[in-house]
């Protein structure tokens, strides 16, 4: 394993800019997320590091190794694709040995089945060796695929979505999987999601990406707790922030024009009324939707508490997040 | 509910269908069965008129396809009696077995030439339509245009500047010289049909197979190639009936060493004008490769024709 570093990386297609500039240091056995809508260049960055795409400008190097004329076979790194990338002509067992097969690696018989015999009883796909890997279903796919990561022990495992098509209990299961397996390894993971549960609980460290940019970069406690922007703000949150005028509750903050509440920063019983719309029982909490001067504000409340939709409540901030005109963070 | 049914057609329309392409499937075969027919009659029958549905079969045809054979006298046909079957046959006609025929050699010259320039076909079409299919190529368009343009007009339309250039390098009438020209013919097919094929191969497959600790010929050779398996099969089909089935060409530019089958067997002379039924036996045989071949990659050709519309 190893520590990957990105100095000044950039990548365009053609007239679009897909990565602009990004400085990034993923320590040895880090867990890195990547964090960003779809065109911010996560994935870009991934393909970057891989090899699979060349850099128009900037420096990568792995291990202390500068890669940028290496080619991927070179690079020894391992990525689990998004879609499309188990080999559909051979058996499962063949298309997890395929790397370990691979001239670069010529790994012993025995190894190879050591290994993959491992790697299959941590997915769960023992019972499926010899099926073709077209004779599966989306989420056993994804499973081969992550293994033919984890059958190898490369300088740093690259991962775009790998849980993305899996059903919730496996995903779950997987992440914790992950995790273990990254934790009892040391191994260096880069690691491209949507879903912040991924990012909160598999993370030692969150990149937001914002159209191609590297916005902020810590841990999953700085970003959440701390973001530099009203964008980073919203990335990480579920239910998201809710951003509001600065002068909503009495006089703004010294020169906010916005301020950010998490949820959990709504405080109930006092301060400005505001009117109950929606009530979501999620069972180990409420969630509820006010709204007050045309501006919706989502609290959590006690999942017994009594509300009727149409009634008041009266809502305090706490500890706001304030934001400048153009979104930056003031304090 | 069964005839209202969107997915499973009615069995009267299954019945109907069926019938149809039966019918087409008989007529079309007509003139195959005719040739083969053919040849298993004697001369006399295969000229006859009205011609004969039943007749009584013989090897002559395919004796006279592979022997030439010479008139002798009377003394000498007594004094060495007929030794085998074949003999026998020629015997009838005062006649005995002087040699084997060239038609051995005018077949394996096809098998050569064939085969030969469908796999130079195949090779040179699979490396050219990956390329384009995935790397920048300048003027990439005009390329492959330009490489279809070759079949914009019949490829015997430039015979005269052909012979005139074979005469000029020494290819005519050599294997060599007939399987570049066949080559040079199909390429354009290979390169297009092959294009197609590679295009619906998804590139992730050759990304995983670079990062998993492959070259990109590795991973080609490895991935890519394995997953043409069908259009290439297809492709090599098609190459291979217009290499083994092409005659002008043939007639003009070889008459000896590489003189394929397709212009030697009208050329087979019997006693008193063609020998109609050593022609059928001669065009009989020389369907079996192409058949055998179709048949063997039946499968893939099949599903080589579907291709686009099951992999969506």
């Amino acid at each position: 394993m190893a520590e990957v570093i990105l100095r000044g990386v950039s990548k365009s297609f053609g007239a679009t800019a897909a990565v602009t500039d990004v400085d990034m240091t993923i320590p040895d056995g880090a867990f890195v997320v990547l964090l960003g809508p779809t065109g911010a260049g996560k994935t870009t960055t991934l393909r970057l590091i891989s090899g699979l795409e060349k850099l128009d400008a900037g420096e990568i190097s792995i291990g202390g190794r500068a890669v940028k004329d290496e080619t991927p076979a070179q690079r020894d790194v391992a990525m689990v694709f998004q879609q499309y990338s188990l080999y559909p002509h051979l058996t499962v067992r063949e298309n997890l040995e395929f790397p370990l097969k691979s001239p670069i690696l010529k790994t012993p018989k025995e190894e190879i089945a050591r290994k993959v015999g491992e790697v299959a009883d941590v997915l769960q796909i023992s019972h499926k060796l010899e099926n073709k890997a077209t004779a599966l279903s989306g989420g056993e796919m994804q499973r081969v695929s992550i293994g033919r990561a984890l059958v190898r022990d490369p300088q740093v495992y690259l991962m775009d979505e790998p849980l993305s098509s899996l059903d919730a209990k496996l995903r779950t299961d997987l992440r914790i999987e992950l995790k273990r397996i990254q934790a009892s390894l040391g191994a260096t993971i880069l690691y491209v999601t949507h879903d912040q549960i991924e990012a909160m609980t598999m993370a030692t460290h969150v990149g937001v990406l914002n159209a191609g940019r590297l916005v902020q970069y810590g841990t999953p406690r700085e970003i959440y707790e701390n973001p530099n922007s009203v964008y980073v703000a919203s990335r990480l949150g579920l239910p998201r922030i809710n951003i509001l005028p600065g002068d909503l509750f009495g006089p703004a903050p010294k020169g906010a024009h916005q301020i950010g509440l998490r949820p959990e920063h709504v405080t109930q019983g006092e301060g400005r009324e505001a009117t109950v719309g929606r009530i979501e029982r999620l069972g180990d909490h409420t969630r509820l939707h006010l709204s007050l001067e045309g501006h919706d504000i989502i609290t959590l409340a006690d999942p017994h508490a009594e509300y009727t939709p149409g009634t008041h409540v009266k809502i305090a901030p706490r500890e706001p997040l304030c934001f400048d005109a153009s979104g930056d963070r003031i304090y | 509910m069964s005839s209202f049914s969107v997915t499973e057609p009615s069995k009267r329309s299954k019945w109907f269908a069926g019938t149809l392409v039966i019918t087409y499937a008989l007529i079309t075969m007509i003139p195959l069965a005719w040739i083969m027919l053919t040849g298993f009659k004697s001369p006399a029958d295969a000229i006859s008129y009205p011609p004969k549905v039943l007749f009584e079969p013989t090897l002559e045809g395919y004796v006279n396809l592979f022997t030439t054979r010479t008139r002798q006298t009377d003394e000498f046909l007594t004094a060495n009696p007929p030794e085998t079957w074949y003999e026998e046959i020629v015997r009838q006609y005062d006649m005995v077995i002087a040699g084997p025929s060239k038609f051995g050699e005018r077949f394996l010259n096809s098998v050569i030439i064939g085969f030969g320039s469908t796999f130079l076909s195949i090779f040179l079409g699979t490396l050219a339509a990956y390329a384009f299919s995935r790397f920048k190529i300048p003027l990439a368009d005009d390329l492959l245009f330009f490489i279809l343009s070759t079949r914009m007009m019949p490829p015997i339309a430039v015979a005269i500047p052909i012979f005139l250039m074979y005469r000029q390098l020494g290819l005519s009438d050599t294997h060599l010289g007939m399987i570049l020209l066949y080559t040079a013919v199909n390429i354009s097919l290979a390169v297009w049909l092959l294009k197609g094929f590679i295009d619906e191969i998804p590139r992730e497959y050759e990304e995983a197979a670079l990062i998993d600790g492959y070259t990109r010929f590795q991973a080609f050779y490895k991935v890519v190639l394995p997953q043409a398996a069908t259009g290439i099969a297809s492709t090599a089909i098609f190459c291979l009936i217009f290499a083994w089935n092409e005659y002008a060409f043939a007639v003009l530019l070889t008459s000896g060493t590489a003189q394929t089958a397709p212009p030697f067997i009208p050329t087979i002379i019997g006693v008193g004008g063609l020998d109609w039924p050593a022609v059928a036996a001669g065009a009989t045989i020389f369907l079996l490769p192409v058949m055998i071949f179709t048949v063997a990659l039946r499968k893939h050709l099949l599903r080589g024709i579907t291709f686009g519309a099951v992999r969506k």
